[in-house]
């Protein structure tokens, strides 16, 4: 082990930091805001909105990240119309075409935790609820919700944590996460053993902080409950 | 005392094989490497280093016979002498050289950029700045780019396929690949629209000695009647002939 060398890639493999947080993070959000509506979809919607999103579930949970990635990135570009149409700025970048397919995986998934957070809340409330009054919308909003987002939380952080991890296949196309830092580091250096060390170090160090942070938030809400 | 006996004996071996068989060299190649060896359907072997034994043999006027041989046994065929030197594109290295001696390098495969036949890019000073580059990641061509062209932005892929990918969808500007492959790879996919751009850079800090003739160490003769002939087929024209058969850009060593 050559530690000076592990010390040396530091600041270069904290540079990447940067791109894999802003890509978790964003793609995080994004892929809440399209879990919730195919949650929704998945237990109340009609026909056709329920199978469109029991679609996209099957698909986006059935296949390997890294395949949806290649397609959105290599698949898309190999059309012309693709390429001529408005969206081919954003689809040229490889950070973009990451995103979205970050954002439609970790979506797939999170629907799934949602619509188990919300099925596990008792129908007795919401019944009680209805009977007092309440419209469907409010019963969600009040009722069942804030339960439901108890019930996900600690299969959520899982997901996180997953997409913390699974954001290193950004680095198959060309950019420069972490990940993608260490493997240049290492065709510089042939020195693999340090520099990807180094590496799953720094993401050990991210997963652990969002993994206590979780678990703050599950107590607070626990703590809420009684 | 047992492995002395045995070694002698092998030297012995090789000794009176090399002198029953003085007037005939035989030369190994692998027959998997096209377009610098293979066989051809009919089942004769073929390609750049096929041609070129063959103009060696005739410059020395000496009797060949070519042979193929499987790669990883092709080093332990030569010193156990089997056969007198291996023409197969063989990358002169240090390792190498501790079990043969090497001819000096007789091709070097150089760094070719390629990129849209309208494209003004180039390998000169200033014509790569800003412009998007693809390499395979782990390869000398990224050290190239950085070296020498510290303007020009450089993409890394896992594969040449990904790369030229994205030089089709018009991602990058340009790449940067082993000349002979992407050569291949024009002909194949982007015959008028992609064009490898200059001359491909045969810098040896970057891309290496070139492949060599491989030779017993036993045999210090052949190997200078080989170097001689090489030298005298890059002179005379024959090499260029034979080169221009089948790339369109230079590959003699620098």
């Amino acid at each position: 082990m050559n530690v000076s060398l592990m010390i040396e890639s530091l600041p270069a493999l904290l540079q990447g930091v940067w791109v894999t947080l802003e890509l978790v993070v964003a793609a995080l959000l994004i892929g809440f805001c399209i879990a919730l509506p195919t949650a929704l979809a998945r237990l109340h919607g009609n026909a056709l909105l329920r199978s469109i999103a029991v679609s996209y579930i099957f698909f986006f949970r059935g296949t390997p990240l890294l395949v949806q990635i290649f397609l959105v990135y290599y698949g898309l570009s190999q059309f012309d119309f693709v390429r001529e149409s408005a969206l081919w700025p954003i689809l040229r970048q490889p950070y973009w075409c990451a995103l979205i397919a970050f954002s439609l995986n970790t979506g797939a998934y999170t629907a799934e935790v949602i619509r188990g957070g919300i099925q596990a809340v008792p129908s007795g409330q919401i019944e009680a609820a209805r009977a007092c009054g309440m419209t469907p919308t409010t019963t969600f909003v009040r009722i069942v919700w804030p339960q439901a987002l108890r019930h996900s939380l600690p299969a959520y952080g899982n997901e996180m944590i997953l997409m913390v991890k699974a954001s290193s296949l950004a680095s198959t196309v060309t950019l420069l996460d972490i990940t993608g830092v260490a493997r240049n580091l290492v065709a510089e250096t042939y020195m693999p053993i340090e520099i990807l060390s180094m590496a799953a170090l720094i993401y050990l160090a991210m997963t652990f902080t969002l993994g206590q942070g979780v678990l703050a938030m599950e107590r607070r809400l626990a703590a809420g409950r009684s | 005392m047992q492995t002395k006996l045995l070694s002698l004996s092998i030297i012995a071996g090789s000794m009176v094989v090399s002198a029953a068989q003085a007037d005939t060299i035989r030369i190994a190649t692998e027959g998997a490497y096209p377009p610098f060896n293979y066989i051809d359907e009919s089942g004769e072997l073929k390609g750049f280093d096929v041609d070129i034994a063959k103009a060696l043999c005739e410059e020395m006027q000496a009797d060949c016979e070519i042979i193929a041989q499987a790669w990883d046994g092709i080093i332990p065929g030569l010193v156990t002498g089997r056969y007198d030197a291996i023409v197969a594109s063989m990358s002169i290295t240090e390792r190498r050289k501790e079990a043969v001696n090497f001819t000096r390098p007789y091709y070097q495969v150089g760094a070719a950029l390629v990129a849209p036949v309208d494209s003004d890019i180039a390998f000169e000073p200033g014509r790569l700045d800003g412009k998007v580059i693809g390499v395979q990641r782990a390869t000398t061509y990224a050290n190239l780019l950085a070296g020498e062209y510290p303007e020009a932005t450089v993409n890394n892929y896992d594969t040449v396929e990904n790369h030229n990918l994205d030089l089709q969808s018009g991602r990058l500007d340009g790449v940067v690949g082993q000349a002979v492959l992407m050569q291949e790879w024009i002909n194949e996919h982007g015959k008028g629209a992609y064009e490898i751009k200059g001359e491909p850079v045969l810098d040896v800090d970057y891309i290496g000695e070139g492949a060599g003739i491989a030779v017993n160490k036993n045999n210090p003769e052949l190997l200078e009647r080989l170097d001689t002939a090489l030298a005298t087929i890059l002179e005379n024209g024959v090499y260029d002939d034979i080169s221009a058969s089948y790339f369109p850009f230079s590959i003699r060593p620098q």
